[in-house]
């Protein structure tokens, strides 16, 4: 048996309400932008980045495994906002974790879906066994451009997934698929702050039809129907997509419910359907199965088939649930501060 | 800050490790050659609690150039559990939070980063321990 | 060792001298000394400066100074322990002469600050560098961190801290080279710029340039020089670790009672024979702290004691007659010599409107960082 033996996941404390957004830029919280029915998204703090934020869900992920760290054999974190363009943030993470040297890292990249692309090759390379643990981690801190519609998602927030076999498994992944095409939906050019969106063409060309595909291929590959799953997460760019894409494929809101955390924590990028999983895993019961869908612009999705094993419950509580950690102490900005955070304050020089 | 230096102290920076006397039991961070207790040169790799309390505590509002943007910020002295005290900023806080006593727990985050190109330099803070 | 007096003294106004250098400074200082002293050479110099790299980009002062002083070729050499600079060159000064080594040796100290774009970053370096200034804290911060530590064992009052400073502004104003004489209130200090909670503006010494000198010579030196004469009777310095985290008590400054020890011992006098000290208070809390480690007050009173009045120019112990570094300004390294050169003026009797009736026994105590360096020198009239 493969899969996961420790997860974890992390949010900043720092909120910031769509409509203190939308009052930024004139602009009712109701009707206009695209965020509607989003209530707040998470901010990274001053001295946070993607690095920082897996550092943290690292430490819980490995609390969670409950192994010597060391005996991790590969680090990889996908983000589409590393903190430097050269020079991976795979090598200041593992040896913030104490990872030792004898580990192999890389860091992945493709927009939204880098996290479960890291997920992939680590399972793969447990599971071809090269390594006795992998650890992948799904983190961003995803920046809007002022008075776009992303400025009401784009969030900050990841997850940890540390890989095995055998007895220490608390969650199996039973199948694994991938679809990509060039799907030229979403993109930033070397040098751009901000990135740029092709608009209503991110919706069926790109997002649905990536996740669909992907979607029905491996249902089809394990063997299951929706009605084989207790949970579902779809990558969440905002409220509408996922649950939309559930009613294409025959899933039920309710399905979607225990990893749903855009309303609350915005579209944390990588870290959206890995943070969603992440979630699901804090209250799924043994046998439970999950279905996980990423999409990533550019584009592709990764699929995982998933099921939570016994041993689950006895973990979960060696580090802090992500639903304590978005509703625990929070700090709510008002958007010139919010500004200040995310560095759209130009210095000279 | 230079490559070199800031990579020599990586170790500290990301894994608090310290040294242990060998001979009188004392805890130096960072590492030292000459325990400050008793003189021996003998000593053993050890690793720092990662949870304290707060000892004293400012907030800095006048900040020196590379920390500017980021004032006011908290710094404190920290009293590990072990017994050692440290210097650090306390993160995700404003003063009114803190207290002598007030239990805190450590956590890596970026401490520089200058504007001019120069590498990200991450380091040990604390936060409230709220949740672990 | 033989007796040793200080027989020449020399100082420039202090404050943002923006139309001189470093060396014009010192010069200025050190001929006054040379001067006074009647002497027009040297057997040996040592000056204490703590930045001149960072802030003005010149080391090498050895050979600068005594080249622009035109005292070639004595030996000379820069003495460094951060804010103690001055103190330290003053001690090294006293031995070479004690020792019977030299006749006439200059002790000298100048900081050039205000031509430099980040004076917090060069006076961090005092601190720990890996340890304290990387994580972002600076002098008034650590300085904030004693106060509060101060406050809560000892329960000293905002209010007393404040103290500190209306005294010192005020004693300043008899001072025509002090940076800033002027009358405050407790009041205007509280709601000074926030700086370092709980520190404020008023209560930090500013940045300053100057230069103070003076020539300690032996006894025979002493007799051929004109005044009275002004003997240094104790030298008293000590160290302690240099972060403040590693203290055994963040709020109390054992270095400085270690230094003061000594000094004490050596001149056979202790605190109650002291009839007015000039002490380091780089920050107003710093006054409170070092005037208890001294012994001049009880511990945990020095706020009590600023408040009741002991400290001022009529008060049982008067402390920083000359403005203290708060209000005549604080060139670091030449804080340490500047306040023996008040004691010294003070025991001549050639110190004005701020002169202090029968002025026999005097003492200055100089600090480094948060206290990782002092030393204390105790003068006497003879």
């Amino acid at each position: 048996m493969f899969g996961i033996v420790g997860y974890g996941a992390y949010v900043p404390c720092y909120r910031i309400r769509t409509a203190e957004i939308a009052a930024q830029w004139g602009r009712a919280s109701e009707g206009e932008p695209k965020g509607k029915g989003l209530v707040e998204k998470t901010v990274p703090g001053m001295d946070e980045d993607t690095i920082t934020i897996s550092v943290e869900a690292g430490r819980h992920a490995l609390s969670r495994a409950g192994i010597d760290p060391r005996r991790v054999g590969a680090l990889y974190i996908g983000s589409e906002s590393h903190p430097y363009a050269v020079k991976p943030s795979g090598t200041v993470v593992a040896e913030a974790l104490g990872l030792g040297r004898e580990v192999h890292v890389a860091d992945f990249e493709f927009a939204c879906k880098a996290g479960t692309e890291a997920m992939f090759c680590a399972l793969s390379h447990v599971k071809a066994g090269e390594m006795d643990f992998a650890l992948a981690i799904g983190a961003d801190t995803a920046q809007g451009a002022p008075a776009d519609p992303l400025e009401y998602t784009a969030s900050a927030g990841g997850a940890a997934f540390v890989f095995g076999r055998g007895d220490l498994v608390t969650c199996e992944v039973e199948c694994t698929h991938s679809v990509t095409s060039d799907t030229p939906d979403f993109w930033r050019r070397e040098g751009n702050k901000y990135p740029r969106h092709a608009g209503r063409y991110t919706g069926e060309p790109a997002y649905f039809k990536h996740i669909v595909d992907c979607a029905a291929a491996i249902l089809e590959k394990s063997g299951t129907s929706a009605k084989s799953f207790q949970h579902a997460v779809f990558h969440m760019p905002n409220d509408k997509f996922p649950l939309a894409a559930a009613k294409k494929l025959g899933f039920s809101p309710a399905q979607l419910e225990a990893g749903f955390l855009v309303r609350e924590m915005g579209n944390t990028y990588s870290g959206s359907s890995p943070m969603g999983l992440a979630a699901v895993l804090d209250r799924a019961a043994a046998g439970e199965r999950i279905l996980v869908v990423s999409y990533g612009s550019g584009s592709g999705s990764d699929g995982f088939v998933l099921r939570a094993t016994a041993e689950l419950a006895g973990s979960r509580d060696r580090a802090p649930s992500l639903r304590a950690q978005l509703d625990g102490h929070r700090v709510q900005l008002t958007y010139a501060q919010y500004a200040k955070y995310r560095g759209k304050y130009h210095l000279n020089g | 800050m230079s490559a070199p230096r800031y990579a020599r102290e990586i170790p500290q920076r990301y894994r608090f490790e310290a040294a242990r006397c060998r001979q009188c039991r004392k805890i130096s961070f960072p590492p030292r050659a000459v325990c400050a207790g008793c003189g021996s040169e003998s000593s053993e790799p050890a690793s720092l609690s990662d949870h304290g309390k707060i000892v004293t505590w400012t907030v800095v509002r006048v900040a020196p150039t590379p920390f500017a943007l980021q004032a006011p910020y908290v710094v404190a002295i920290v009293e590990l559990d072990d017994g050692v005290r440290v210097t650090a900023q306390i993160a995700d806080a404003h003063g009114e939070e803190l207290d002598f006593g007030t239990p805190v727990r450590r956590v890596l985050r970026r401490v520089r980063a200058e504007d001019d190109g120069g590498i990200i330099e991450y380091g040990y803070k604390f936060v409230l321990a709220r949740l672990t | 060792m033989r007796d040793v007096y200080v027989i020449g003294a020399g100082i420039t106004p202090f404050g943002e001298l923006w139309q001189r250098s470093l060396r014009d400074l010192f010069v200025s200082a050190a001929r006054q000394a040379m001067v006074d002293a009647g002497v027009d050479r040297l057997d040996g110099m040592y000056v204490g400066s703590m930045s001149p790299g960072l802030l003005v980009e010149q080391e090498h002062l050895s050979s600068l100074l005594a080249d622009y002083l035109g005292v070639l070729p004595a030996p000379c050499v820069r003495v460094e322990s951060a804010c103690a600079s001055g103190g330290a060159a003053f001690r090294s000064a006293f031995f070479e002469v004690a020792s019977g080594a030299s006749d006439v040796v200059l002790a000298g100290g100048v900081e050039k600050m205000t031509d430099a774009d980040d004076v917090t970053r060069a006076l961090a370096t005092a601190s720990d560098q890996e340890y304290e200034a990387f994580h972002g804290i600076t002098f008034p911060g650590l300085y904030a961190m004693m106060a509060r530590a101060h406050m809560r064992q000892h329960g000293t009052t905002r209010e007393e801290i404040a103290a500190v400073a209306v005294k010192n502004h005020e004693n300043a104003l008899e001072n025509p080279n002090a940076h800033l004489g002027m009358r405050i209130s407790i009041d205007q200090v509280i709601a000074s710029s926030p700086v370092a909670d709980p520190l404020r503006l008023l209560d930090c010494a500013p940045v300053s340039d100057g230069a103070c000198a003076l020539i300690l010579g032996s006894e025979d030196q002493a007799k051929r020089a004109k005044g009275p004469l002004v003997r240094v009777t104790g030298v008293g310095a000590a160290t302690d670790a240099i972060a403040l985290h590693a203290r055994s008590d963040v709020a109390s400054l054992e270095a400085v009672a270690r230094a003061a020890a000594k000094a004490y011992a050596m001149s056979s006098r202790g605190p109650r024979d002291i009839d007015l000290a000039e002490v380091h208070d780089c920050f107003t809390i710093a006054e409170i702290m070092a005037i208890e480690a001294l012994g001049l007050v009880d511990r945990g009173r020095g706020g009590a004691a600023t408040s009741a009045g002991e400290t001022s120019r009529r008060g049982r112990i008067p402390v920083n007659i000359s403005g203290g570094l708060k209000a005549k300004g604080h060139p670091v390294g030449a804080t340490g010599v500047a306040q023996i050169f008040e004691i010294v003026t003070q025991l001549r009797g050639a110190a004005g409107k701020r002169q202090i009736a029968n002025a026999r026994i005097g003492l200055a105590q100089n600090m480094g960082g948060t206290g990782g360096s002092a030393t204390v020198h105790i003068l006497e009239a003879v």
